[in-house]
């Protein structure tokens, strides 16, 4: 059985119509890259796989474990594995870091009905995670990505992944906003979290994340549906040729898109 | 419309679980107001002659007062004939003389509010002065504080034990002319809580005091002093509940804190009187006048307040810094939600040298809820040195409710150093959405933004207390974002 499978999936914000026909199946253990233009529903289709409420789903399915995952809200994906990596990851002033988590990873603990951790334990857990990320350990203190630098935010995303450890992430344009060197830290931290278990999908605009994160798949989105699918090779030939020699364009009036 | 703007919907519409009424025989005498009643409610407490006079000047002055309209807060004209100044539970004799004298249903009506009168089943570490309706119907933990000098019982009490120290402090806080609900409450006071603790006792427990009006179209009037001597310690809790009622009941407090050198005191308020429903009706108006005064040198006086329950709240606990190098402080949460408004904030004046002021306020509104904070810093010219910190933020639920802050400042002298922040924030659908990507429900995640917002506030709070005004926070705001 795939761990996810999206059948003709239509979406739309507001009157707009973004997604416009989505097939994609994905295996536990695979890495998929989407690439594509601005304005082509990079980002639609990880918040909508994510069970944002702006998006509206009009048409076709998404099955995940077996189950209906449209049906599912937002927080029950996220219990079940689903982990979005936020392309603008949000603050949350008063609320600390490290709580915040906390309270996370216990819920969908919980939810599979196995211990909550106390503070002790979770910070024993968490310590390892926040070397691999370089991660400094009064970031657990600070509030919610509140004061962050751009590469902070991101790398709190994939450490937050590496601690909820999901059965599928979706990384939402993790590399923009970084220099090479965080892109790196970033990149280690994703690739560390590779396993025949896990599958990812990366969305991203640029090769160059790909060459850190080398992807088992590659599909290129266009104007809401995928044009073109093949191996990692397929990135280094957008990278030489560009979007448009596959007849995709950025779509000017989508660059302030939500 | 949006899960999570339900979920800010459900959380701030909990229902207020202490709106029952408890079926006790009341002595009450009829409506209306004259000086004839202010009489008879002294006889009725059987007072010194001193304390009719005082009573009387304090209403001949109120005729000729008006009631304020400057504050940010809107409500029909109350009726002050209409209102029922004095209302006891019926006592057996001549009121309790121990807890073994209480009614049982008055016990059982604050085992079920959450707090028990037997002492053997009370949080160690807190003795309960327990006023219900007019009158005070028990205090816990009296012999074990008398043991360290300590006098902490009911105002009626301690006008015919200690008449010399009520009537050295009664009103030199807030006077009777001070203010229009402040001379109404000294004219029809009814009891209250009265605390002295001697030179160099630091109080060995949290001191409380525990309110319920039962009665309908009761006012509560009732009168806190509380006297900390050179060198003296105390912590003071003050708690509140209502039954629900769909008429509005008036609550016209006065409390007088006075603290001499070297002396602390701190006071927290949990008030959750009922709110009024969601479309506004019912619902108590909270008008209270709290204040202490920094008398000695290196005194302090400490307020924190959570102000969740009230249809309309009307407080502003201040600090007179009197005494050179005395401290001021002012931590507050005050939450607004469906049709409740409030103007609250506080007063610091800075009298002696090298005084200090910390003022915390935090404002949370909800649905249709107005929120005011009204805070004045002054700083006389006498007050070399004097420094303030005032920080105010407001934390808005929903696009229907409202935040305003009026902070008044005024300086007179040059050496002064006075700081203000502001902020007005809003839980936003991304944070939110932020919140349930990671598994955390919208429930959970309003409360732990609002617990995140009022931490600071939280933290000056005993235990217990802040404990409970965290569930207490999540039961008001229950259905509140969008």
């Amino acid at each position: 059985m795939a761990l996810l499978e999206i059948k003709d999936l239509h979406a739309k914000v507001g009157d707009r119509e973004i997604l416009k026909g989505i097939n994609l199946t994905v295996n536990a253990g695979e890495v998929h890259a989407i690439m594509g233009p601005n304005g082509s529903g990079k980002s639609t289709l990880a918040q909508v796989l994510a069970g944002r409420e702006l998006y509206v789903v009009t048409g076709g399915s998404v099955t995940y474990l077996g189950k209906d995952l449209l049906e599912m809200s937002p927080e029950d994906r996220a219990r079940e594995g689903i982990f979005l990596a936020f392309q603008y990851p949000v603050e949350i002033p008063g609320v600390s870091n490290m709580y915040f988590l906390k309270a996370a990873l216990n819920t969908i603990r919980k939810h599979h009905g196995i211990d909550e951790l106390d503070a002790m334990d979770f910070l024993n857990l968490v310590r390892d995670k926040m070397q691999i990320m370089k991660m400094d350990q009064t970031l657990l203190n600070r509030p919610v990505n509140t004061g962050f630098s751009g590469g902070e935010k991101k790398r709190n995303e994939i450490f937050q992944m590496a601690v909820l450890e999901p059965k599928l992430a979706v990384l939402d344009e993790t590399d923009s906003g970084l220099d090479i060197d965080a892109l790196r830290v970033v990149s280690g931290g994703v690739n560390a979290m590779r396993s025949p278990e896990r599958a990812m999908i990366v969305v991203t605009h640029y090769q160059r994340l790909l060459n850190e994160i080398v992807p088992d798949f590659v599909h290129v989105l266009a104007e809401g549906r995928i044009v073109k699918s093949g191996g990692k090779e397929l990135a280094l030939e957008l990278e030489a040729e560009g979007y448009e020699a596959l007849g995709a364009y950025d779509e000017p009036e989508a660059v302030g898109r939500v | 419309m949006s899960d999570s703007t339900n979920t800010i919907e459900t959380f701030a519409n909990q229902e207020y679980k202490w709106g029952f009424v408890t079926d006790i025989e009341a002595d009450a005498i009829p409506r209306g107001l004259s000086e004839d009643v202010v009489r008879l409610i002294s006889a009725k407490k059987n007072e010194p002659e001193w304390l009719l006079e005082w009573r009387l000047k304090a209403y001949r002055h109120w005729l000729t007062l008006k009631e304020p309209t400057w504050a940010n807060i809107h409500y029909p004209k109350i009726d002050y004939q209409n209102i029922i100044y004095y209302s006891s539970p019926k006592a057996k004799g001549d009121g309790p003389k121990s807890l073994d004298d209480v009614d049982p249903e008055l016990l059982k009506t604050y085992a079920k509010l959450g707090i028990p009168l037997q002492e053997q089943a009370i949080l160690a570490g807190v003795a309960v002065d327990a006023v219900f309706d007019s009158v005070s119907v028990a205090t816990t933990f009296k012999a074990k504080l008398h043991e360290v000098g300590i006098i902490f019982g009911s105002f009626s009490e301690a006008v015919k034990e200690h008449p010399e120290l009520v009537r050295q402090y009664l009103g030199s806080v807030v006077p009777i002319s001070d203010n229009f609900f402040a001379a109404l409450n000294s004219a029809v006071f009814s009891d209250g809580s009265f605390c002295y603790i001697p030179k160099g006792v630091k109080c060995p427990m949290e001191l409380s005091t525990y309110f319920r009006i039962n009665a309908k179209d009761t006012g509560q009037f009732e009168r806190t002093l509380i006297v900390a001597d050179e060198g003296a310690t105390v912590s003071y809790l003050e708690g509140c509940t209502a039954p629900m009622r769909d008429t509005n009941q008036l609550h016209a407090a006065v409390v007088e804190l006075v603290a001499l050198d070297n002396a602390q005191i701190k006071y927290s308020t949990v008030q959750n009187w009922y709110p009024g429903d969601k479309d506004g009706k019912g619902g108590i108006y909270n008008f209270v006048t709290k204040r202490g005064a920094c008398r000695g040198v290196n005194s302090k006086i400490s307020w924190t307040q959570v102000e969740t329950g009230s249809a309309i709240t009307w407080k502003y606990p201040s600090c007179l810094l009197i005494g050179d190098n005395s401290v001021g402080e002012f931590y507050s949460v005050a939450l607004t939600n469906n049709w409740q408004q409030a103007d609250t904030g506080t007063k610091m004046i800075h009298i002696g040298k090298n005084t200090t002021s910390t003022i915390v306020s935090k404002g949370i509104s909800a649905g249709h809820g107005q929120n005011t904070y009204r805070g004045g810093v002054k700083i006389l010219k006498s007050a070399t040195g004097a420094r303030n910190y005032s920080q105010c933020d407001s934390l808005l639920l929903g696009d229907k409710c409202g935040a305003h802050t009026f902070p008044y400042l005024e300086v007179r002298n040059t050496s002064a150093q006075v700081e203000h922040e502001a902020s007005t924030s809003k839980i936003g659908e991304d944070q939110i959405f932020y919140c349930r990507q990671r598994g955390i429900s919208s429930e959970d995640a309003v409360s732990m933004i609002v617990h995140g917002f009022c931490k600071e506030v939280f933290r000056e709070l005993p235990m217990e207390f802040a404990v409970e005004a965290q569930k207490l926070l999540g039961v008001s705001l229950e259905g509140s974002v969008g």
